[in-house]
């Protein structure tokens, strides 16, 4: 049986440094949880995997692989140390 | 100073209902030790003298130049070279005579943190550059002092409360657990500010302290706050706190200050992992203390090599049983021990090298039986 999340596509926000690289906004498609929305957006950016980020997914810090809907708004964020 | 000129220069927060006279006497007995007299200390000094907070204390070993005055609104050309702290406090003093302000012209080191961050009620971090936000930020949960936290990049800021009250409060290690290492993100020498962004986020800062000690309002606890100076765009986090977050942290007084935070944020990234084959060459070799970082009653058992038992929970109180320069951290699947290694990297810094087995014991073992 062939996964309703299959072809979804779900949206990423990006900010501060992560935007230079993948740009402010980026849809991935064909992801299911954050672990294989980070595998597919190394993939496309690979300045992302060498830098430091923290995911949000629908405005809620998360540390553990989570599984996303189509709904779901992924937020990535980096450190800011500027004072 | 009488209660009329009292009133008279706080009478417009003193009439607002939510902070009235209660309001202003909360900020009049309160202590903030604002840490960093750069981007974001300034505005948020100049508030917090005005708005009468009683004592401040102002921390900064830096001395005012050219380049920061774009930002620093507080100095002038007549500044230059001269101490941030002491010149800041001058002139808040001009602006308030009232309150006590006092000028720490040093750098915030675990030698003086503690003792300083102890007293007083609220700290506001104003600093540039990670060791010093993870020092904070580790003194603050280990005293219980709330923290007001901001940070800058370009054109982009975040904001933050750490009410460090109990266990259960969100601190900044449970947004980002370990400081990035050299190259992984740029300061703002290296990436630019423009000039505006820390007075908004500084004069947000100040309010949420404002906010804290008067008890008014909801401050950003628990929540990170980030605001886009370009697109005037707000993003709102929902933060938890998290057990493993604890296990970063130093345990006591004599932990922290055994903590090396500048080399923390400065060596360089995944040294620290080794595969089998190198852990078996690096026993091979000797002066290597093993540590297994599992619960006791883990299995698999392990007899193969020698190596001591202390659980990730418990490893910075026994670090004394640590005596080789070569310690290699070892668990079930290599994800605890890696924390091992950061755990015994900030407490020994340079003076031993320290390693995580990659894919844990269970790994090992199966390599051993491929062999």
């Amino acid at each position: 049986m062939l996964s309703c999340n299959y072809f979804m596509s779900v949206k990423v926000i990006l900010f501060g440094k992560l935007a230079d690289i993948a740009g402010r906004s980026v849809s991935v498609d064909n992801v299911s949880d954050t672990d294989s929305l980070v595998d597919s957006l190394n993939k496309r950016y690979p300045g992302l995997a060498t830098t430091k980020y923290v995911i949000a997914v629908d405005k809620q810090v998360i540390k553990e692989n989570t599984v996303l809907n189509k709904k779901s708004m992924v937020a990535l964020l980096p450190p800011f140390s500027g004072g | 100073m009488s209660d009329q000129n009292l009133y008279e220069r706080y009478h417009r927060q003193i009439i607002l209902p939510e902070f009235g006279e209660e309001g202003q006497q909360k900020l009049l007995k309160a202590k903030v030790l604002v840490i960093g007299a750069g981007g974001l200390g300034c505005p948020a000094l100049q508030y917090l003298a005005a708005a009468g907070v009683g004592i401040i204390g102002i921390v900064d070993d830096d001395v005012v130049a050219l380049n920061n005055l774009h930002r620093q609104i507080l100095y002038s050309v007549n500044d230059l070279g001269l101490s941030k702290a002491k010149r800041a406090a001058h002139i808040l003093q001009q602006v308030n005579p009232e309150i006590k302000i006092i000028a720490y012209n040093e750098r915030l080191a675990t030698q003086n943190a503690l003792s300083l961050i102890r007293e007083f009620d609220v700290i506001f971090d104003g600093t540039d550059n990670f060791s010093t936000r993870y020092m904070i930020n580790d003194a603050c949960v280990l005293l219980n002092k709330p923290l007001v936290y901001g940070a800058i990049s370009q054109f982009e800021g975040q904001v933050s409360v750490f009410k460090n009250g109990n266990e259960h409060d969100v601190n900044y290690r449970d947004i980002f657990p370990d400081p990035p290492r050299e190259g992984e993100v740029l300061n703002c020498a290296e990436a630019g500010v423009i000039g505006v962004l820390p007075g908004i986020i500084g004069t947000m800062m100040a309010n949420e302290t404002i906010k804290l000690i008067t008890g008014i309002g909801e401050p950003l606890i628990n929540q990170l706050f980030t605001y886009n100076a370009l697109n005037n765009q707000v993003y709102q986090l929902n933060l938890s706190a998290r057990k493993e977050t604890r296990l970063l942290i130093p345990k006591g007084e004599q932990a922290f200050l055994q903590t090396d935070y500048v080399w923390l944020c400065s060596s360089p990234v995944n040294q620290a992992e080794v595969d089998p084959a190198a852990f078996n060459k690096m026993i091979a070799n000797g002066n290597v203390d093993v540590i297994d970082v599992r619960e006791l009653h883990e299995t698999p058992g392990v007899n193969e090599f020698e190596h001591i038992r202390i659980p990730l929970a418990q490893l910075s109180d026994n670090i004394s049983m640590v005596k080789s320069d070569n310690v290699i951290a070892f668990c079930q699947s290599g994800k605890r021990s890696l924390q091992a290694a950061k755990i015994l990297s900030g407490i020994f810094g340079d003076s031993k090298k320290i390693y995580s087995l990659r894919g844990g014991i269970v790994e090992w073992k199966k390599q051993k039986q491929t062999v």
